[in-house]
């Protein structure tokens, strides 16, 4: 688990105290750290004057503003319809073997976590999957597999 | 004005009208849920929907302004078809247990229910899967997801009128479910118990915790004397849930009601209200004393009133910078169950250890309150039990008591005796006309300046009230107050509260003395009242406090012969070693989420 140091301070500073500032300052949090800790979360309620629990409702409301413990890499399989008939069963269960985890779950050495998500628009290029920001798509076993040996010697 | 047909009825009614308003106007009945007249609109439950002329869809009547020349049909059978739905879909995500629920006959949604008189479910149940939970955490509320349809008047209730907001709508979908900060458990967030949030919720998803059966268990205990205490509050109130209409008194009823249950004893929290105000006002005085003529800058002002443990709460989670300003004095319920197993229980010869004090309270923080480490002066837990106005209605009916014949009936003496001071405790404005009552007399030798006693800058609903009031003709020991002004000011509702404190720690205002009740209308609109309670609620029972005040023999509390032999016997003075002993608490700083 991270320490949120300054970095609220920075943000609400940079985007403004007022309550609509929220969103902007949850986005840039999760985009350094992938997840919103309880600390980080009640840092924002004081800096904007407004209640931990209101920012634990719009967080909790967005999925990829996470209030769970996530890996450095957060591996979102696509559940939709179209990478479920192009294979993501397959995809997952490449995954799970290769990190020995389940989905919802994160590696012991919190590099990797691994979630589903709802479509992520690459319908056309299905089965798709995203680690943090990154799209990968038209995915076999073989070539997650690989992707996912890159990141792990990064 | 706007001009509407209403299943062909014409209605004239101001801009800004909702058509649910409207259609009340003219006596039409629309179901509603998230409705409450003490809250924004929300328009997210439906059963307020009507078919509006040229629409396409079906409209909430609740969320949508009456406008020029609308028609609308609440009577229709795509509106009644819909609206059966939408209770259907609530109820097949809901566990139905009423018979065994502790809201039966009042619930809205069982009425709702009831009113369609659904045979066959045409939508599956889904209780099962739902793994819902339920948080008994709370020393004052039991919180059960089964229960809840997600109309969010809690959350608005929490926020709007109590600048709290500790609970708040988490996820989203079918995940959706009203959630304090990350799911913890309600008694480890910044709620402050009052219970402003059950006594709106519509279905028994928020209900107290109740101590009905505790109680019933001491009264049929026969080594425990068992002894009763009852908020001034309460006695404009209980009769709403007995049959009466609301403001009507039923004092002398409820005290017989209380012996025919079983008390040994029914005694009065006017008479430590009455106490409180000796205390307090005192306290108020050595401060004023300390700050004004021996310049002793420890001294913290204003002092804020400290009878309302929600509000105390409040200030522990979010302002613990300001708690050296809260009067030290306990709470009238805690006072009195500190005499109650010390002073009383020496009095009639009876062993502390085999008094069970019960307390009837307008409120769910009392029950918190009692609870608190602090609460054992006597040496042992002070007060007991704690029901509120509604459980005491429950024991009413359980014990089959018929309320509206049984005779009127007098207190037990001994802390039983009270004055009009002590009363008006119940209302927003009390506690302060009370202390002006006593301490201006302390300070003058007269009178307080006003119309048969009754300070009337004090009273009211507005949400702040400000007075100030200048001391001239100081007796001797008060000589240094000679002509100063006293400002005081008043909050009720803890939103109203947030608007004191922000003004007071950016320095905007400088009080001396300020009353502060967590709920709105002060104890009269309590978390523990009837439900439903609302502004026209809260306003009959504040007309039935000042009548209960007026018709009072003696209404200044220094004039209470109970509170006067009390010093005589046993406390001494107020403020005296004993008093801190036995009648002071101090607080602590918690978490602010
Ligand atoms: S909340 Fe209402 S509808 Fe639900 S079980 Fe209780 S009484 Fe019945
Ligand atoms: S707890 Fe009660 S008031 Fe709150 S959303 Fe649920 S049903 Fe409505
Ligand atoms: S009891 Fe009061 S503070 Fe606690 S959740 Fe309910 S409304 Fe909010
Ligand atoms: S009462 Fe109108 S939408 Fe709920």
């Amino acid at each position: 688990m991270y320490q949120v140091g300054n970095l609220v301070k920075e943000l609400s500073d940079k985007h403004g105290h007022a309550r609509e500032s929220l969103m902007p300052i949850l986005q840039a949090i999760v985009q350094k750290h992938n997840y919103l800790t309880d600390e980080a979360m009640v840092e924002v309620a004081r800096e904007l004057d407004i209640s931990a629990a209101e920012v634990y409702g719009t967080a909790s409301f967005y999925t990829f503003l996470d209030t769970q413990v996530k890996g450095k890499y957060v591996i979102r399989v696509c559940k939709t319809i179209t990478c479920s008939m192009k294979g993501k069963s397959d995809i997952i269960q490449s995954i799970e073997e290769m990190l020995n985890i389940k989905v919802g779950e994160t590696t012991p050495d919190n590099q990797f976590s691994l979630i589903e998500t709802n479509c992520i628009g690459w319908c056309h290029k299905a089965p798709a999957i995203l680690i943090n920001d990154l799209p990968f798509t038209e995915l076999t076993p073989e070539k997650v597999t690989e992707i996912i040996k890159d990141y792990m010697q990064k | 004005m706007i001009n509407l047909l209403i299943n062909d009825q014409k209605v004239a009614v101001q801009n800004g009208t909702t058509v649910l308003a409207a259609a009340r106007k003219l006596k039409i009945n629309i179901p509603t849920l998230c409705n409450h007249d003490d809250l924004c609109v929300a328009g997210n439950c439906r059963v307020c929907i009507v078919e509006q002329k040229g629409a396409k869809t079906l409209i909430a009547s609740c969320a949508t302004p009456a406008a020029e020349g609308m028609e609308i049909h609440t009577n229709t059978l795509k509106v009644r078809n819909a609206r059966k739905h939408i209770v259907e879909l609530l109820l097949s995500e809901h566990r139905s247990d009423c018979t065994k629920c502790y809201k039966n006959q009042n619930c809205e949604l069982q009425s709702l229910a009831n009113d369609f008189a659904f045979g066959d479910h045409v939508f599956l149940d889904l209780v099962e899967d739902k793994k819902y939970s339920i948080d008994r955490s709370s020393a004052s509320f039991i919180k059960d997801d089964s229960k809840c349809i997600r109309c969010q008047r809690c959350v608005r209730t929490c926020s709007e009128l109590q600048s709290v907001a500790a609970i708040t709508v988490a996820n989203k979908g079918a995940h959706q479910k009203i959630s304090s900060f990350h799911n913890r458990p309600m008694s480890q967030v910044v709620c402050t118990n009052c219970g402003q949030c059950v006594n709106r919720c519509p279905t028994g998803a928020l209900v107290e915790k109740t101590a009905i059966d505790q109680v019933w268990d001491a009264i049929y205990d026969p080594d425990k004397h068992v002894v009763v205490q009852t908020a001034p509050a309460v006695r404009v109130a209980l009769g709403e849930d007995l049959g009466y209409d609301p403001g009507e008194r039923v004092t002398g009823k409820m005290v017989n009601a209380l012996r025919q249950l079983g008390f040994n004893s029914v005694l009065d929290t006017d008479f430590s209200a009455d106490l409180t105000i000796m205390e307090e006002g005192t306290e108020l005085l050595v401060r004023l004393k300390k700050a004004l003529v021996d310049g002793d800058k420890s001294i913290s002002l204003p002092m804020f009133t400290s009878c309302s443990p929600g509000w105390i709460k409040f200030v522990e989670h979010k302002y613990p910078e300001f708690l050296p300003n809260m009067s030290t004095c306990k709470s009238p319920q805690q006072m009195f169950g500190a005499l109650a197993k010390t002073f009383y229980a020496k009095k009639n010869n009876i062993d502390p250890s085999k008094i069970v004090s019960v307390s009837i309270m307008p409120c769910t923080a009392k029950k918190f309150e009692a609870d608190r480490p602090e609460m054992r002066s006597s040496g042992f837990k002070d007060v007991d039990y704690v029901l509120t106005t509604r459980e005491l209605a429950v024991m009413i009916k359980q014990a089959g008591i018929d309320f509206r014949n049984i005779e009127e009936a007098n207190y037990d003496s001994v802390m039983g005796n009270s004055t009009g001071a002590g009363v008006i405790f119940g209302a927003t404005g009390g506690v302060m006309e009370a202390a002006l009552r006593t301490a201006y007399e302390i300070v003058t030798g007269r009178e307080v300046p006003f119309g048969n006693l009754n300070i009337t800058p004090v009273r009211g609903m507005d949400g702040v009230k400000e007075a100030t009031i200048k001391i001239e003709g100081c007796v001797e020991a008060w000589k240094f107050l000679e002509g100063a002004e006293l400002k005081v000011a008043i909050a009720h509702g803890l939103a109203n509260a947030n608007k004191i404190m922000k003004m007071v720690r950016d320095g905007k205002a400088t009080y001396h003395f300020v009353e502060i009740m967590a709920c709105p209308g002060g104890c009269i609109g309590g978390g523990g009242q009837p439900i439903p309670t609302n502004l026209k609620i809260r306003q009959k029972r504040m007309a039935a406090i000042y009548a209960e005040d007026e018709h009072k023999e003696l209404r200044k509390s220094h004039l209470n012969p109970d509170v006067i032999a009390i010093y005589k016997e046993f406390l001494d003075q107020p403020n005296s070693h004993k008093s801190h002993e036995l009648l002071h608490t101090h607080y602590v700083e918690r978490d602010n989420y």
